[in-house]
């Protein structure tokens, strides 16, 4: 991950006696990480507890009983099998199309300085600025008057209520971040590598997907985290956009836990915990890929 | 890191290489794009294609309706009826008549302030920590990271289990128990209760983007600034910190995403209510809600927009400064 000299400069201090300054930066450092983790093992020993225990002793009390009754309790009486598929079925596509679009769109701006591309990197990185409670009518209205056939859209044969239009306006948001991110990252590719490909006869598909793709791998796989995160975190657009209850994304059926059982915090904090875990999977595996993904082209200075 | 260790050797015909002046460079580029710039007709079609497409999203689903919504605002509609055409009345009302807009306001620039000049700190401030410190930093940026996967909805909840006033944690913590602070309740405090937690999500956010920034730093800069006797301070300021822009861009457009669009976190505490309304809230409030004054919530939106355009136009000066950089 680092370059040589960094690990060489790393191996002279090393061997210097730890300073007092090292030390308090250390002491600091286990101070605010521990406190960053206590709002999450809070729901976590929340989960593990029964409502009437918490409810007399409080969330802050030692425990009297622990088992892992709501998590069965929320994956059963939540549907989240249901919804969790739900979820894949928008944040997989989504998620995809988005790095592939603005990969491509990217790679044209940055490294094939295709005319008006700065006008077009305005256009996708300012809409993706834009607060989407400001598209949200027309984009609503729009939905619901677009007719689907019905294999793509049942029971309601629109675009509203079918995750073809959450894909879309995810798609359409998302590929603005990504774009700029990535030709922010492609600026550091050498030109000469696009210009060798194309004396050897290589068409603008060729560039793309055969010299420039690879190299972007690392950016892509950040951003495919970061996206993932997003989408799947997303709450308002299933709301707005969708309206069969059996169809909602996991987030969004969170709520019905809170509905049907609105007092019990505790089956809460269950299924909001089932609910994290794939965003918490990706990261732990991707966290190599994440760091230095991200680099952004700031060597370039 | 650079993404290619090595540029393997490229039979380049005439052009003299090699990094030249500013001047020179500059007319390479343009004597390559000569060369470099043709399309073929199967070009034209790829990228007819793969840029139309997204294109074409966000005019349909971006650009259009963002005009759509200023051509409501000057309408009066409950989307059955006639559009009837208002001219200016929402603004005007919403201004001088609508008793949640000003603090909606209020509280959406605190939000802003809160991120930028206090999370977006701290995270920068533990992202160079972590960049000096070699020790357990896998476990640090697990520690400070993980809030942020989390959706703003469960973290709504989470708020729930501290700042309940019977049974939350920080009662509990504070000694409060039999004189407990209503930490959400009060709408005098229960704002930065709910920026506490935000804040907490944002500086993981961060720390992980200026983390990466400062891994790609080269380091021959810091040494060359040690070797002129500069102080660590004195090199991050005047040495790491001007390298870094490319992420403090990212960093901006990050904040103020989060701090205009913030809606799902409020919602899950209260809806957004008593001390905690937000102008997204009231849009949704007015547009989704059984009112449905579509053209007054369009207005309140615009109103969002206005201030966000100032922070797009930051963004712009920039993207066009790295152009001619």
């Amino acid at each position: 991950m680092n370059g040589p000299a960094r690990v060489a400069g790393d191996g002279t201090r090393r061997r210097r006696p730890v300073s007092p300054m090292r030390v308090v930066i250390r002491i600091f450092l286990w101070v605010v990480a521990l406190g960053w983790l206590v709002p999450l093992l809070l729901p976590l020993y929340a989960s593990l507890r029964p409502y009437a225990e918490t409810a007399a002793d409080g969330y802050f009390s030692l425990p009297r009983t622990l088992n892992f009754d709501y998590y069965v309790q929320a994956w059963r009486g939540g549907n989240l099998p249901t919804h969790f598929l739900n979820t894949l079925l928008i944040a997989v596509p989504a998620v995809l199309l988005t790095l592939f679009f603005a990969s491509f769109v990217a790679f044209l701006i940055s490294r094939r300085r295709l005319p008006g591309g700065k006008v077009l990197l305005i256009l996708f990185t300012a809409g993706n600025l834009l607060p989407q409670q400001v598209v949200l009518t027309p984009v609503y209205l729009m939905y619901t008057k677009l007719p689907l056939p019905w294999w793509m859209s049942w029971p309601s044969e629109l675009v509203y209520d079918s995750y073809w239009g959450i894909i879309a306006i995810h798609v359409a948001f998302q590929t603005g971040f990504c774009v700029f991110v990535l030709s922010n990252y492609m600026d550091t590719i050498p030109r000469e590598l696009i210009e060798a490909a194309t004396v050897d006869g290589a068409g603008v598909w060729r560039q793309y997907w055969q010299v420039i793709l690879p190299l972007a791998r690392p950016a892509l796989g950040a951003l495919g985290t970061l996206e993932f995160a997003w989408i799947y975190n997303d709450f308002l657009w299933a709301v707005v956009l969708m309206s069969t209850g059996d169809k909602l994304p996991v987030t969004s059926a969170l709520n019905n836990l809170r509905a049907v059982y609105f007092t019990d915090y505790n089956l809460l904090a269950a299924g909001s915990i089932l609910v994290a875990l794939p965003t918490l999977i990706v990261f732990f595996v991707l966290q190599r890929q994440f760091v230095s993904g991200l680099t952004l082209g700031a060597n370039k200075g | 890191m650079n993404p290619i260790p090595t540029v393997p050797p490229v039979d380049l015909p005439p052009a003299p290489d090699g990094p030249g002046p500013p001047t020179r460079r500059s007319r390479q580029h343009r004597r390559r794009r000569r060369r470099v710039g043709r399309f073929t007709p199967r070009d034209i079609a790829v990228i007819g294609l793969l840029l139309g497409v997204p294109l074409l999203l966000d005019l349909a689903l971006i650009w259009g309706p963002a005009l759509a919504s200023i051509g409501l605002s000057f309408t009066s509609w409950n989307g059955i009826s006639e559009i009837k055409p208002v001219g200016l009345d929402n603004y005007v009302n919403i201004v001088s008549n609508y008793p949640p807009f000003w603090p909606a306001v209020r509280h959406n620039l605190i939000w802003l302030a809160f991120l930028g000049l206090v999370a977006t700190p701290f995270g920068l401030f533990l992202a160079v920590l972590l960049d000096r410190e070699m020790r357990f930093t896998r476990f640090y940026q697990t520690a400070f990271y993980l809030p942020v996967v989390l959706s703003l909805a469960v973290v709504g909840f989470i708020a729930q289990l501290i700042f309940s006033r019977d049974y939350g944690a920080a009662n509990a913590i504070l000694g409060r128990t039999d004189n407990p602070v209503d930490w959400l309740g009060d709408p005098s405090i229960n704002l930065w209760s709910v920026l506490l937690l935000v804040g907490w999500r944002h500086v993981g956010y961060v720390m992980l983007l200026y983390l990466a920034g400062l891994k790609a730093v080269d380091p021959s800069l810091k040494e060359a600034a040690a070797i002129d006797g500069a102080g660590e301070v004195q090199t991050f300021f005047r040495v790491v910190f001007p390298t870094l822009r490319p992420v403090n861009v990212i960093v901006l457009v990050i904040t103020v995403i989060e701090g205009l669009r913030a809606f799902d976190i409020v919602y899950a505490i209260n809806r957004g209510r008593n001390g905690l309304e937000l102008l997204s809230v009231l849009v949704t409030d007015n547009i989704v809600g059984e009112a449905s004054r579509i053209g007054y919530g369009s207005a309140i939106a615009v109103i969002l927009l206005l201030i966000s355009t100032g922070f797009i136009a930051v963004y712009l000066v920039q993207v066009f400064r790295r152009d001619e950089a």
